[in-house]
């Protein structure tokens, strides 16, 4: 774990320095929702169709930045240097905690903004915070594991979203129902299954990432 | 007492042979050459031998006294330096060698940052980004990084590339204090590097 926090600090680092995941990410996700509130208009679109606005946004953006991970190492030539150094079990983790970071950060600017923007009525907010953090949990592990495979393809931008769809469909329609949920019940427990698909796909897609990273990091 | 084993082992790439049935036995306080033309197979060689890339058939040990090592644990006991292995362009030269240190999970390893730095004749400019450097000084501080953790196998593709004279000088008395109680691999075509090579592969044949 400790050298999975070792890659974590270093990619921070390098963020911190280069930009290009954060730019690409919030940029995208600022654009997507000025065309959307602008193409929609506040006040005219209901909870249905705004949560699922909410998820689509965050979805496409997290395309958008998710992949820079392993695409920089491979890039830069350091994923060989990498390999010579760890594990990797812990580059998978390490990856993990900096999409995970880097999707809350995205969260944190995005979801408010959409809120006021879209004058959205949340009323269940412990539920809407759940929500999104569980459904970030199965977007970070599933853009992860989808990022190490296509990051030695050659069509590395398309590849990386249409890999991503499938795989992430579960997390899109449980988040967006759970959304609605958080906007309209004001219980927690009426969005109990949605809540168990989302901890059930976090846990089994991060497991089978972890089972399968060996393969697909060295071979 | 460090064996690496290569028996009767074969890369392709799909259906492109690169090299075939190479065998040979290198010891702690031996180097080993890999010799040949261009599009030889030499790099291919170097990261099979280094776990980077698995050989297509064949069988690749390395034990510590005669207990085989398993691949996972590999990266503890080897350094590598090539012209493909990039270190962290965004980083200084401090951050990534502490970076492969605390990666190698090495102790105390600050005075032997400071020393290496100095031999290799970096000694100051540890905290410009590593992208601000020559390439020279790019190559100069791989060598850093690959000797950090005294590796037991130092593997070398191209040893001189990029080096001035004196760079070169400085490369060989690291040859010299590897090939003492450690194993050295190199993989060149300057009959200047074979001065220190015990034995040789040479893919030419």
């Amino acid at each position: 774990m400790f050298k999975a926090w070792l890659i974590f600090k270093k990619d921070l680092q390098q963020e911190f320095r280069t930009r290009y995941a954060v730019n690409a990410i919030l940029l995208f996700s600022v654009v997507t929702l000025t065309a959307v509130s602008f193409s929609i208009g506040a006040f005219s679109a209901d909870n249905d169709i705004l949560s699922a606005l909410l998820w689509i946004i965050l979805f496409f953006s997290s395309m958008s930045g998710l992949s820079h991970i392993f695409v920089r190492e491979e890039e830069t030539h350091t994923s060989d240097t990498l390999k010579l150094v760890s594990p990797a079990t812990s580059v998978f983790i390490g990856k993990l905690f900096f999409n995970l970071f880097l999707l809350f950060a995205l969260e944190i600017i995005t979801v408010p903004l959409f809120i006021a923007v879209m004058n959205l009525n949340i009323v269940n907010l412990s539920l809407f915070i759940l929500v999104i953090f569980l459904g970030s949990l199965g977007l970070a592990a599933g853009g992860t594991i989808v990022a190490a495979i296509i990051s030695k393809a050659g069509a590395k931008g398309a590849l990386f979203t249409i890999l991503s769809f499938p795989i992430l469909l579960p997390v899109l329609i449980s988040g967006i129902s759970a959304t609605k949920k958080a906007v309209t019940e004001p219980l927690i427990s009426s969005a109990s299954s949605e809540l168990q698909a989302l901890i059930a796909y976090a846990v089994v897609i991060t497991t089978a990432s972890i089972l399968l990273f060996d393969f697909v990091w060295n071979e | 007492m460090i064996q690496l084993k290569a028996e009767n082992i074969s890369k392709n790439f799909s259906d492109f042979k690169i090299f075939k049935d190479i065998s040979f036995e290198v010891s702690s306080g031996q180097c080993l050459a890999i010799t040949g033309r261009n599009g030889s197979g030499k790099t291919t060689l170097i990261r099979v031998l280094s776990r980077l890339i698995q050989p297509s058939s064949g069988k690749l040990s390395v034990s510590e006294n005669a207990a085989i090592i398993q691949k996972e644990n590999i990266y503890k006991y080897i350094g590598l330096i090539g012209p493909y292995l990039e270190l962290y362009q965004d980083l200084t030269a401090q951050e990534n060698l502490v970076f492969f240190a605390r990666m190698k999970e090495l102790k105390n390893y600050e005075d032997r940052v400071a020393r290496l730095m100095e031999m290799i004749g970096l000694k100051g400019r540890e905290h410009d980004l590593v992208k601000t450097y020559s390439s020279g000084m790019k190559q100069r501080l791989k060598y850093v990084a690959a000797l950090l953790a005294e590796p037991e196998i130092l593997f070398v593709d191209e040893p001189r590339s990029n080096l001035d004279e004196q760079g070169i000088e400085t490369v060989y008395q690291i040859f010299e204090e590897q090939k003492k109680d450690n194993m050295l691999i190199l993989a060149t075509n300057d009959s200047d590097d074979l001065q220190f090579a015990d034995m040789r592969v040479d893919l030419n044949v």
